[in-house]
């Protein structure tokens, strides 16, 4: 099996630590996994501003670098589910299709492809679940508060595998953070006035360390804990998959 | 541009304020969960209404001629309004025609919509909401910021200050049932004296020709049971095919609006009683071109329930006035696009595309796909302004050379440690108002894999 590493440009230059956590990870688990170095960007900054035109020569870019893997392995919901969604937009190749269709985030490839049901890791603190939006809402990764399923929660099951890990129940269990791309800086009151409610809830509860399957809610998240000085820690699911420590 | 932006923030300025905002409507969407989720099929009916919603769009023009002889059968007055203006001529010349001076109306966002109430005005015909908020809203002289509860944004002591100002309640009073009460009896005396009643349409019936009103409070009843004249005001999309229909869409509204298994009154309206007469308004208003529009057209499924603004974090946190027009919220970010792109251009970035208005919407409109379709018209129609336009090209250009990414990447990281704070925090710098950057490491994830992992 061929697997090709996509780590999303924020990832690469500024939570290397993610990207080195998700391949080690997926070695430890007996992958081969492969890192075409010329990778940039999924496209979605550009797509999420309207500007879906001028997107397509990274569609391309990106089709071309991976189409001959045979799954394309990502930490991150919400890019994987830009790409399975809309690059709908490109004449749909044969290439551009198998992209789409193999493109998976970090859960679906443990839980669906390699069907893991455990873990080596310990991770002995309270955890808040912060369900970014389109790996929920887009990629279905578990059920959310909307509507009426029977789902499970690919995260939830893949923390459940934590050794020592505390699952916290949260007031708001899949609230937007409030990031949503250059959302962030167009209405950026309204932006963290969203974190900050957000990190509020994950305080009240208890949590002691927020994680996420999309680092860019981190992101915005860690911003704005960091901006207020709480001691809040911030991990993405695959630093404590793989076993980090604080 | 932007400007939902700016009225967003100046909601905010009063964070205790917008907390409560968002409460309380995060309450109304908690209750919502709570009976959504006592029906096991709930997401077959909806499922079953996008179906049905579906097959009345792609047969509107046959469902609404069916509707039209079905009713003119029942001996109602039919008529056709092309756009607002027409709606209000047509509603004043009915009026005229009886001499009619004052005149009841029951919640209706469609003669909102046309701005009815001030056309009416001006011809000298007293217009009095009978619903609770529209009246609450119409004593305070502003449009409703929200399409099922008008006047959620006002708290009961400014209720209760409006009250004292207008119906001459006590001084301070602020007890609900007190102010509900007063309100009734200045509503009584409104049913009573009125010449003729007006209400909206929730769902009219092609099979029948009945036009279909939910409402809590009575109104809509005790105004048309009085006035010897009623007029019912429809868009075009209120269509379903059959009344066995009809079921499945109450089933689903109450639940989705307020949480409730089934609003106070379902009343169906067939005929005008004898010696009355009754009359049906029929309008386009924008919604065939709407109609006409592939990526856009089952936003015309909206049933106005208005879960989509319960549910919306960017509702709750700006409230409904930010949007602009009458229908706010999601739904209203979709359909304002189409009516002027111009103006309204910056409604489908006032989002975070999270998705929860499709999840939560009851006839299953891809509200969320759509605020994204609506992006790429703003851009492609030249809506956003010079540097925005730079920006996103120069990203296009340097994200797809890999080269240029790493070289900008590190360049950018390397400014982001040595620069001095002061000159990275700078006004311009809107992530940086509220949060601090990331702390920028040495080396990016594809510089630590050329060290590491030489082999692949």
């Amino acid at each position: 099996m061929k697997i090709g590493l996509f780590i999303p440009c924020y990832i690469d230059q500024f939570y290397p630590q993610v990207g080195v956590a998700t391949l080690e990870l997926l070695e430890k688990l007996g992958c081969q996994v492969h890192y075409p170095d010329k990778q940039t960007c999924c496209g979605q900054p550009l797509a999420n501003s309207g500007a879906e035109s001028a997107a397509t020569h990274i569609y391309r870019h990106f089709v071309q670098l991976f189409h001959t893997y045979d799954y394309i392995v990502a930490p991150s919901g919400s890019c994987t589910y830009h790409v399975r969604k809309h690059f709908d937009c490109i004449e749909q190749t044969g290439e551009v299709q198998h992209v789409r269709k193999h493109t998976l985030d970090l859960s679906e490839f443990l839980l669906d492809v390699l069907k893991i049901d455990a873990l080596d890791s310990r991770f002995p603190y309270k955890v808040g679940l912060h369900q970014s939006c389109h790996g929920l809402r887009g990629l279905r990764l578990g059920p959310d508060s909307e509507r009426v399923s029977q789902e499970r929660s690919k995260l939830g099951a893949l923390l459940g595998m934590v050794e020592g890990l505390e699952l916290v129940d949260l007031k708001r269990p899949d609230e937007c953070c409030g990031f949503g791309g250059t959302f962030a800086v167009n209405e950026s009151v309204l932006s963290v006035k969203m974190g900050k409610d957000r990190i509020a809830d994950h305080e009240n509860s208890g949590v002691e360390v927020l994680t996420a399957g999309d680092m860019s809610c981190l992101m915005h998240l860690e911003g704005i804990i960091r901006r207020q000085g709480t001691g809040l820690h911030v991990k993405h699911i695959a630093e404590i998959l793989n076993g980090v420590q604080l | 541009m932007m400007e939902h932006a700016q009225k967003a923030s100046r909601f905010i300025e009063n964070e205790s304020r917008t907390d409560w905002h968002d409460a309380s409507l995060w309450f109304i969407r908690t209750k919502r969960d709570r009976v959504a989720h006592n029906i096991p099929e709930w997401e077959q009916l909806r499922e079953l209404a996008s179906q049905i919603k579906d097959n009345v769009l792609a047969n509107l023009d046959a469902y609404l001629e069916q509707f039209e002889a079905q009713a003119l059968k029942n001996g109602v007055k039919v008529h056709w309004a092309a756009d607002a203006e027409a709606h209000n001529r047509i509603v004043h010349d009915i009026l005229a025609g009886h001499g009619v001076r004052r005149l009841v109306k029951s919640k209706s966002m469609l003669t909102e919509e046309c701005h009815l109430n001030e056309y009416l005005s001006r011809q000298g015909i007293e217009v009095v909401d009978t619903d609770l908020g529209e009246r609450i809203i119409q004593l305070r002289e502003e449009p409703p910021s929200h399409i099922v509860m008008p006047a959620i944004h006002l708290k009961k002591e400014e209720i209760g200050e409006l009250f004292y100002e207008k119906l001459h309640t006590e001084k301070g009073a602020t007890d609900p049932a007190y102010l509900t009460e007063a309100a009734r009896r200045h509503l009584r005396e409104k049913f009573v004296g009125a010449d003729a009643a007006i209400t909206g349409v929730n769902f009219a019936v092609a099979e029948t020709g009945g036009v279909v009103v939910c409402t809590n409070e009575g109104n809509a009843d005790m105004g048309v049971h009085l006035a010897p004249l009623q007029i019912h005001c429809m868009g075009i999309e209120k269509i379903i095919p059959r009344a066995a229909d009809l079921g499945v869409f109450t089933r689903l509204l109450a639940r989705s609006a307020t949480g409730q298994p089934v609003t106070i009154y379902t009343s169906h309206y067939h005929r005008p009683g004898p010696g009355r007469e009754m009359h049906i308004v029929i309008v386009d208003n924008g919604r065939s071109a709407q109609l006409g529009r592939p990526d856009f057209r089952n936003s015309l499924k909206c049933i106005r329930c208005g879960a989509c603004m319960n549910t919306c974090p960017v509702y709750r946190r700006s409230g409904g006035h930010s949007y602009g027009y009458t229908i706010p919220g999601p739904i209203g970010s979709i359909l304002t696009p189409g009516i002027d792109l111009k103006k309204y251009g910056d409604l489908p970035f006032a989002s975070s595309l999270c998705g929860s208005c499709s999840d939560v919407c009851p006839v299953r409109i891809d509200i969320h796909q759509q605020l994204y379709r609506w992006r790429q018209v703003v851009v492609k129609e030249g809506g956003l302004p010079l540097v925005k336009r730079l920006v996103l090209n120069g990203a296009a250009w340097m994200l797809s050379r890999p080269a240029v990414y790493g070289f900008f990447g590190k360049l950018m990281r390397k400014a982001m440690r040595r620069l001095p704070r002061r000159f990275l925090y700078n006004r311009f710098n809107e992530w940086g108002k509220g949060r601090e950057l990331p702390e920028p490491p040495r080396q990016s994830f594809n510089e630590w894999h050329k060290q590491n992992r030489s082999r692949s």
